[in-house]
């Protein structure tokens, strides 16, 4: 019995003396830890690489409004809207082919009688060509103005985006075609692009906005082309200037009508917490049939100073003018004055409360009143 | 005639173009460290984010580290760090040099986002100097943005604010 105990007990410390020489000292376990902790973060960036899933990306962004304004005649408008609904889509699918999209509800509802719309804003597969350009084609946001091609709420001020590059530019305008993109020297980048033009008509006046063709098989007998030139050799400041070329912009239906040429340029001033933004756009119709109401002539400009007390509050005042027949003497001419302030929670989040006035020439259809808006991006 | 000259002027503009950067490295991490430690580089060491160090830099970022452990190069009052942030879609290095609690340099070192590469500019880059952390880890100086490429200004402002809170946690 004796030397059964002995012979056990001989086992288990020859057993124990085996264990403790297998087990690392602290320093060679530290090691060991940060081996498996390499392996494991190079595991995750070869997934990344690698794993189709993480090559593809959401975003969106999101804005709800409340308007009460009343007109000239005591008409009174109260509406809550959820303006946008947004979802981006993008994916890579190499280190140099990039697929980018736009998906966008409009009021919530759409569909027949209903008042929203359902829109691809972008779709577009983009190419790099070599590190400082690249070629896309596809459905894109047209290279004019401050707001047509960033819009997110939280980027700008004001709940509803300001009514010159709205219907001047108009934005937001996006068209299906194909464009170069590219940088030079060490502070200028330029697009070039060739796209579906606009299509507009008589019963509407010539109105530009009402123009856009929204790739929905688009009549693309006469193609448009644009250009742009940016600067931004300093912090906080842009400045781009945008022409575009329009072969026909009644797609040839309508004889009293030609081409067209918009000029548009702007200015972004940011100093400390001050900002100056400033836009003038203009364009000039070809053709009887716009002269003949003033329409050969559609032009607006605004300007907006404002001020960022801290990160979460700015202050901001904004007059607009535009006229969409400023081709003759008619009362068609409309100024619009707005303050108001914008509330960031978190940089992506933002709550916003204006004041509007406009003053319109003709005396009529002038909105006066309040409106308050909720915004999100992703 | 005119589509010939168009095809010629956009040939033009590619073959110069390709001798600029935008997209790519501009830097690699070893010249920078060679560059900050004068060819000497310290041998790297390791941060671990754990406990209240993760959520604050989590809150920083407005998001979760994507590792346990942040690596940097250390010598007397200077300390290195190369971070990686996503500004739109994907992500952008940054070598920032953090010499007693303030920024002493920031550089993008690799760009890979399709918009926004103004941001590695000097003019841009040299508003980060002499930058410190505030009680509440904020930078202490206002930024100057750039129109058209706020996320990725915003995703320098981070980083710089990181490797600000980092420096401040590590041992001398």
């Amino acid at each position: 019995m004796s030397l059964k105990i002995k012979t056990i007990g001989l086992l288990l410390a020859l057993n124990v003396a085996n264990v403790q020489a297998d087990t690392p000292s602290a320093t060679e376990m530290w090691e060991i830890i940060q081996q498996q902790q390499n392996e494991i973060e190079s595991m995750q960036g070869a997934g990344k690489s690698a794993s189709g899933a993480s090559r593809t990306t959401l975003g969106g962004y999101g804005e709800m409004h409340y308007n009460n304004l009343e007109d000239n005649d005591g008409a009174r408008e109260k509406k809550i809207d959820l303006h946008r609904f947004v979802l981006f889509f993008g994916h890579e699918f190499s280190d140099s082919i990039r697929l980018f999209s736009e998906l966008e509800v409009e009021h919530a509802l759409s569909g027949d009688g209903k008042s929203g719309e359902v829109e691809l804003e972008q779709a577009y597969v983009e190419f790099d060509l070599n590190e400082n350009m690249q070629a896309k084609g596809g459905v894109f946001l047209l290279p004019v103005g401050i707001l047509n091609e960033t819009h997110e709420p939280n980027t700008f001020y004001g709940v509803e985006r300001n009514p010159v590059e709205k219907n001047i530019i108009p934005s937001t305008w996006w068209s299906g075609g194909a464009e170069l993109t590219g940088i030079f020297g060490d502070s200028f980048s330029y697009n070039l692009g060739i796209h579906e033009g606009l299509n507009t008509s008589s019963t509407d006046k010539y109105a530009i906005r009402k123009g856009r063709q929204k790739t929905s098989k688009a009549d693309a007998h006469d193609l448009a082309a644009t250009g742009r030139l940016k600067w931004t050799g300093a912090p906080g400041i842009e400045l781009a200037a945008t022409v575009q070329y329009q072969e026909n912009i009644t797609q040839g239906d309508d004889s009293d009508a030609g081409s067209a040429i918009l000029y548009e340029a702007h200015a972004v001033v940011e100093r400390g917490p001050f900002e100056l933004r400033a836009l003038y756009a203009s364009w000039d119709l070809d053709g009887s049939g716009p002269a003949s109401i003033g329409a050969d002539e559609q032009s607006g400009f605004y300007l907006e100073p404002s001020y960022r007390i801290n990160a979460e509050i700015g202050l901001f005042a904004r007059y607009n003018q535009w006229d969409n027949q400023a081709g003759n003497g008619s009362d068609s001419e409309k100024k619009q004055y707005d303050i108001g302030v914008n509330y960031w929670p978190h940089p992506d989040v933002v709550l916003k409360l204006d004041l509007q006035k406009q003053d319109n020439d003709s005396g009529s259809g002038e909105k006066e009143g309040i409106n308050l808006g909720i915004g999100y991006q992703f | 005639m005119h589509l010939l000259k168009f095809t010629w002027l956009i040939a033009l503009m590619i073959l110069y173009t390709g001798a600029l950067s935008a997209r790519g490295i501009y830097q690699t991490s070893d010249n920078f460290l060679a560059g900050i430690f004068k060819q000497k580089t310290p041998p790297p060491q390791t941060l671990w984010l754990t406990g209240d160090k993760k959520k604050t830099v989590a809150d920083i970022l407005t998001h979760d580290y994507p590792s346990l452990r942040v690596r940097y190069w250390q010598a007397g009052h200077l300390s290195a760090w190369i971070l990686d942030e996503t500004g739109k879609e994907r992500p952008i290095t940054v070598g920032i040099v953090v010499n007693g609690s303030a920024i002493e340099t920031i550089r993008v070192l690799e760009f890979r986002e399709s918009r926004g590469w103004e941001i590695r500019h000097g003019f841009f880059t040299d508003q980060f100097n002499n930058a410190q952390l505030t009680d509440k880890n904020r930078l202490d100086i206002h930024i100057d943005g750039i129109s058209g490429a706020t996320l990725s200004v915003r995703a320098m402002q981070r980083l710089a604010t990181l490797a600000l809170y980092l420096d401040s946690q590590i041992t001398r």
